[in-house]
């Protein structure tokens, strides 16, 4: 197994800040906008991003959650190991509102297709749109693209990108690992 | 561990600690899911599950139909008064008589205590014990426990006392295992007619004074009185059972702390507690019931993921 870094934290840190002025120039204030976090991976990148809005471009009111998407995905029954829920927390309705995914790697977009439905749960929003911090293209099995792209990437089947975290992991980098 | 040490949920007695706090974690999504404004997930819509009620039942079975509905399977219910029971047919006919129709899952409630470890090794199908006899109701006792943790934030090291007919209750026998393996202590409290003789072997204290007994537990779990299973006369009359057995507001405001009072339902009001104490805030049965569903949207959301495609 070998790994060399893609992003280290100078550049995430620079690719942050560009994807929460993308998330401005088109939802100015946030009043009618949430911010969904997708379990597990998604929710470091998602609070990330709050903190940068709230903190350094001064959003007031901004609305954030995170979804789980465990018991919609397609794979229950499938897959060798047994699927591991994680918490929701979404304390408001996203009725009326515009629903903003945030995950980490877009990879064949099957979580994406799973949030989707998962998100109906908790009403039915005007627009959804989806931002994520590495996208894996050529690797989709379903038609989701997303708004917002960190850093696009050419990955082969067997390779792997993983998003290490400060908050988890002790170090804001991004690997490409190749098994 | 993500996965359950069994394929079935024949009773507590067969369960790990682990198995039961992969259970309580499990529950606490689902929670969540019943509290959204559409209460359902898809996982489970390529299963079909039947409950196959032996013996009258309201809100087990209704739990059970509704976790189930909650989990997107398709559900099919049988109930013995209505069906080929009553004109001689074996359990095993008439359990694969069901499973033909590519049934994947059975919960079961039987009036023979054992009922469900045998259709567990005759029929190919995840099988979920809803009371067999007198024997266990270990759904009920899930549930139980995981509202006493809800509440006091762990079972492990309280005291728990179960008041009234031992002899009897399924729910008593499910309890005391389960509470054992969280490592509660549990004591049983009833006249001593309903006390089955070497109930102490199991670990449990026994006591015939209910005062004594709730002065010393943190949570008194209070049976119902079960008639229907009453062949002799166990106490001279109901009068008699309530004035001994029967908690009311007076006897639980003279404890010295304020104690947590269960009650697996249904309640014969003014028999094992009065209407105040059902009504009261100490009382957290109807956080039973609503547990009840996402205790059960669990075990079945967890046995369904072992049964491969």
């Amino acid at each position: 197994m070998s790994q060399r870094v893609l992003l280290n934290a100078t550049e995430i840190n620079i690719i942050l800040h560009r994807l929460a002025c993308q998330l401005i120039e088109n939802h100015n204030d946030f009043l009618d906008t949430v911010l969904i976090g997708i379990q597990p991976r998604g929710k470091f990148l998602a609070n990330r991003l709050a903190e940068i809005l709230t903190k350094e471009y001064k959003v007031k009111n901004l609305q954030l959650g995170h979804l789980d998407i465990t018991f919609y995905r397609d794979d229950f029954r499938r897959s060798d190991k047994p699927l591991e829920a994680n918490k929701t927390e979404i304390n408001f309705v996203v009725e009326d509102k515009k629903v903003v995914f945030i995950d980490d790697v877009l990879y064949t977009g099957r979580s994406i297709r799973a949030a989707l439905t998962a998100i109906q749960s908790f009403g039915r929003p005007t627009e959804i749109e989806l931002l994520t911090l590495i996208d894996r293209r050529f690797s989709r099995h379903l038609p989701i693209q997303p708004d917002y792209r960190g850093r696009q990437v050419d990955a082969i089947n067997n390779e792997k990108v993983k998003v290490h975290w400060k908050e988890n992991e002790e170090e804001d980098t991004v690997y490409l690992i190749n098994n | 561990m993500s996965e359950l040490s069994v394929n079935h949920l024949l009773g507590i007695k067969y369960l790990k600690e682990e198995d039961i706090e992969l259970i309580f974690k499990t529950a606490d999504h689902f929670k969540e899911v019943i509290n959204r404004p559409i209460k359902k997930v898809p996982s489970l819509r390529d299963i079909t599950i039947a409950n196959l009620f032996f013996e009258n039942s309201t809100r087990t079975k209704l739990s059970f139909e509704l976790a189930e509905k909650r989990l997107s399977a398709d559900v099919i219910n049988f109930s013995a008064g209505q069906s080929s029971v009553k004109k001689g047919e074996t359990l095993i006919d008439t359990v694969n008589n069901i499973l033909s129709m590519k049934v994947d899952m059975v919960v079961m409630r039987h009036p023979n205590p054992g009922a469900g470890v045998f259709l567990s090794k005759h029929v190919d199908a995840a099988i979920v014990n809803a009371g067999d006899g007198a024997h266990e109701h270990p759904t009920q006792a899930l549930l139980d426990s995981y509202s006493i943790r809800e509440r006091l934030g762990s079972v492990k090291g309280k005291n728990v006392v179960i008041v009234g007919d031992i002899l009897h209750s399924r729910v008593a026998l499910s309890n005391i295992f389960a509470l054992k393996l969280q490592g509660a202590n549990v004591m049983v409290c009833g006249p001593k007619t309903l006390l089955p003789k070497h109930i102490d072997k199991l670990g449990v204290k026994v006591e015939t004074n209910l005062r004594k007994a709730l002065n010393w537990c943190d949570v008194a779990n209070m049976l119902r009185v079960q008639n229907e299973r009453m062949d002799i006369s166990y106490f001279p009359s109901t009068r008699e059972y309530t004035q001994q057995f029967g908690v009311n507001k007076d006897l639980l405001d003279s404890l010295d702390k304020e104690i947590i009072i269960m009650h697996p339902g249904p309640i014969n009001r003014g028999v094992e507690i009065t209407s105040d104490v059902a009504d009261s805030k100490q009382a957290i049965i109807l956080d039973q019931v609503q547990n009840g569903v996402a205790v059960r949207m669990a075990v079945i959301y967890l046995l369904a993921s072992k049964i491969k495609n």
